[in-house]
């Protein structure tokens, strides 16, 4: 569930808009550093909310500032000799390594093909590096690597190089994947999480939050009526599906596309609607989440939609196509439950308002830490 | 979801507002004293569909929320020993203390461990007969029967490696110190309604004809605490004042029987300190003396600690329903969840954090959205 910090998303909020994230500010090429506060790492560093927002503002943009990295997109987008390439990283530490639904493996290959995915790129190549702990059941990590092989023969990538290291026992948990990839861009695609545009449409590609609650439930032994299972799955097939439909209209119809992975759907439309500076309002009833999955939710005191994803999508999109690229998705295996969750607007640019199902109203803001299960 | 979306179908909800409305002719206040009560009210909006004389206080019952200082101090304390395995329920992991919190010691290498039961700590002090495992045992009556089974186990199974951290509280105790405080502006609470599936409701008789103040025992769900308030309108409306039940579905007026003698076969009542609020007289459970050699605070000596608490926060007044978190300069300015200046930020149950959670620090009352145009492509 937790992956690699960098490579990740943050936000910069406009004190303007009253935001009380941190206000140390992001001033590129100033020699003030901003001031990490925590003296040591703690596991919140990895969750993919505001602390991870934090080191990433604070420790490394700082340290690699560029105009490419300054996107904080999910992918680099590169131009060598006039063809864009998208190219990511992503490590992958997962307890336990074979969960319902997959393994650490397809984890590795899906994560990255997604992030290549999420600017449109169809994914190439793919580079693999493994960090193995002594003791490591070979038949263990032969399954790791045939799961991987089918992974990648699915999201049709080639993987073309790696690397080996092995710790000590205790120095590591079993195996962890570093997995790299590009893909190339084509003709008029242009995505990135700062394109929403007020009126734009919100689509999800289906229920939210199986990823996170069956490594949760195996995790904690947890015990629930019917087995969660991980949705872990290549997206670049559904997102070719997608792009089929805006293929011939000018200045790229998909805004926005992003895999809410760590932090959950609430986490990724925080940061969509940060960069692109716009307000979004959500149908709490159009957010589907699966049965058992609720109940382990309820049962735990967490949200659902803070919780981790490894095959959905968000996509934001011109209004004027939004049903074509719906109806696309609904026929895509991966996006049969797909829905219109809400739509972009201008008014109170960075944040994200919920209808929910009472008729109240609710704010999403952006994780904190990690979800922790509630006492009562 | 079965259980669940029956009670968040939005029309009931719409009903039972319309209902409150219509009979509602003053301005009340009405205090929930549940945090999983504040919780849901900002989760969902409750709050918000509420005619503008009604007026929601959150009460002091958000168990991690009002744990003393002193008592996280004590429990960083022993969490960093090197021979001990520190297991809590895991909201408590983020509250800090004078120096950090749980997660800190754990990434300074304490061996600190969510449980999602009691009961785990004696698998997991099993499996590690060479360490001492603690359990935080904190919480309201809810709790305290699962913690209460945690101890009596260990000392019926000889785990001598066993111990607990008691810093149990109870519910009727700080109703009545709220009622009896001068400042007070509630005029009606909605019960507890988990405390009370443990220990019914015949003890909040007393205080709803001492005080004349109607007691409406509610559940957690948005129809639920829809209908309690309702329920609390009414009798406000018409001058009465009476321990009614909304939770039915779940709990009687006597509870459950057997829980509570397990409860009190374990413990026994003395006073407790209340973070934000003070000493409460007989409003805290201790372990009985038979329990002795399974008493944290006994087994580990603990210096004796001394604690500031910030001067700016007001979570006391937020607390007893006299002020609420906007009434805080430091709220979301100084005071976040990263940054918790006192008890009612400390916790997601807190009313502070609960407000945080839901964004309300960005703005106190969302305007009307307008959702028409996406609601016919909604759900497949």
């Amino acid at each position: 569930m937790t992956q690699s910090a960098t490579g990740r998303p943050t936000e910069q909020k406009d004190d303007s808009q009253g935001s009380t994230g941190d206000e140390a500010s992001l001033i590129f090429g100033s020699c003030a550093l901003p001031i990490f506060e925590h003296k040591q790492i703690v596991l919140g560093h990895g969750s993919g909310g505001r602390l991870t927002a934090d080191l990433i503002e604070k420790v490394f943009l700082p340290a690699f500032a560029n105009p490419v990295l300054n996107k904080l997109d999910d992918q680099a987008v590169v131009e060598i000799n006039g063809a864009r390439l998208a190219f990511t990283t992503d490590s992958f530490v997962v307890t336990p390594i074979f969960f319902p639904g997959g393994d650490i493996g397809r984890l590795a290959v899906n994560g990255t093909v997604n992030d290549l995915a999420m600017s449109g790129a169809r994914p190439l190549y793919l580079a693999a590096a493994f960090i193995l702990e002594e003791g490591l059941l070979s038949d263990e990590l032969q399954r790791v690597v045939e799961s991987m092989r089918d992974a990648a023969q699915q999201a049709g990538v080639a993987l073309v190089t790696g690397d080996t290291k092995v710790v000590n026992r205790g120095k590591g948990d079993k195996v962890f994947i570093t997995t790299t990839g590009v893909g190339v861009i084509d003709g008029n695609v242009e995505i990135s999480a700062n394109r929403a545009r007020p009126g734009d449409k919100i689509l999800l590609s289906g229920y939210v939050g199986d990823h996170g609650m069956a490594i949760m439930s195996q995790r904690e032994n947890l015990e629930f009526d019917g087995a969660i299972e991980s949705d872990c799955a290549p997206l670049n097939e559904l997102v070719n599906a997608m792009l089929d439909v805006t293929k011939h209209s000018d200045d790229c119809p998909v805004h926005v596309l992003r895999d809410p992975t760590r932090g959950g759907v609430a986490t990724t439309l925080n940061e969509i609607a940060a960069r692109s500076s716009v307000g979004m309002v959500l149908d709490e009833t159009a957010i589907q989440v699966r049965e058992t999955v609720q109940g382990a939710c309820e049962l735990l005191g967490l949200d659902p939609l803070y919780v981790a994803n490894e095959g959905k999508l968000i996509a934001v999109v011109n209004p004027s196509v939004a049903d074509a690229v719906l109806s696309r998705m609904r026929e895509h295996r991966l996006g049969k439950h797909a829905s219109m969750i809400g739509e972009v607007v201008a008014d109170r640019p960075g944040m994200v308002r919920m209808k929910t199902a009472v008729g109240g109203t609710r704010i999403l803001d952006v994780m904190f830490g990690e979800q922790l299960p509630r006492i009562c | 979801m079965k259980y669940v979306d029956e009670y968040r179908d939005g029309k009931l909800a719409a009903n039972v507002a319309q209902e409150i409305r219509r009979i509602q002719t003053k301005p009340w206040v009405i205090m929930e004293v549940c945090g999983g009560q504040t919780h849901s009210i900002v989760k969902h909006g409750i709050d918000y569909l509420l005619p503008e004389g009604i007026e929601l206080v959150h009460g002091p019952g958000c168990p991690v929320c009002v744990t003393p200082l002193e008592m996280i101090d004590k429990a960083h304390a022993i969490a960093r020993r090197p021979d001990v395995i520190f297991c809590s329920f895991g909201d408590m992991l983020r509250v800090p203390g004078s120096d950090g919190d749980l997660f800190t010691i754990k990434s300074q290498g304490g061996d600190v461990r969510i449980v999602y039961s009691p009961l785990d700590c004696l698998k997991i002090a099993r499996a590690n007969p060479d360490k001492q495992v603690v359990f935080f045992a904190i919480g309201f009556e809810t709790t305290a029967p699962a913690n209460a089974m945690l101890v009596y186990s260990a000392k019926q199974q000889g785990a001598k490696n066993v111990s607990v951290l008691v810093s149990h509280v109870l519910v009727p105790p700080a109703i009545a110190a709220i009622l009896g405080s001068p400042q007070n502006r509630v005029q009606a609470f909605l019960g507890p309604g988990h405390v009370c599936a443990v220990m019914g409701y015949s003890e909040y008789e007393p205080l709803s004809r001492q005080f004349h103040v109607p007691i409406v025992i509610t559940g957690f769900e948005p129809l639920d605490l829809l209908q309690g308030i309702l329920i609390a309108v009414q009798q406000l409306e018409s001058g009465r004042a009476e321990v009614e039940n909304q939770y039915s579905r779940v709990l009687d007026r006597g509870g459950n029987k057997s829980a509570q003698e397990l409860v009190f076969s374990v413990f026994q009542i003395g006073d407790r300190k209340w973070r934000g609020v003070g000493m409460i007289p007989a409003s805290g459970y201790h372990l009985r003396p038979e329990f002795a050699e399974h008493d944290g605070e006994l087994r580990f000596e603990v210096a004796q600690i001394d604690t500031r608490e910030s001067e700016i926060c007001i979570s006391g007044e937020i607390l007893k329903g006299n002020k609420k978190p906007h009434d805080c300069p430091a709220f979301g300015k100084q005071c976040d969840p990263q940054h918790p200046l006192g008890a009612t930020m400390v916790s997601a149950e807190g009313a502070c954090a609960a407000y945080y959670t839901y964004g309300r620090h960005l703005k106190p009352e969302p305007d009307e959205l307008k959702l028409t145009s996406i609601s016919s492509a909604g759900a497949a």
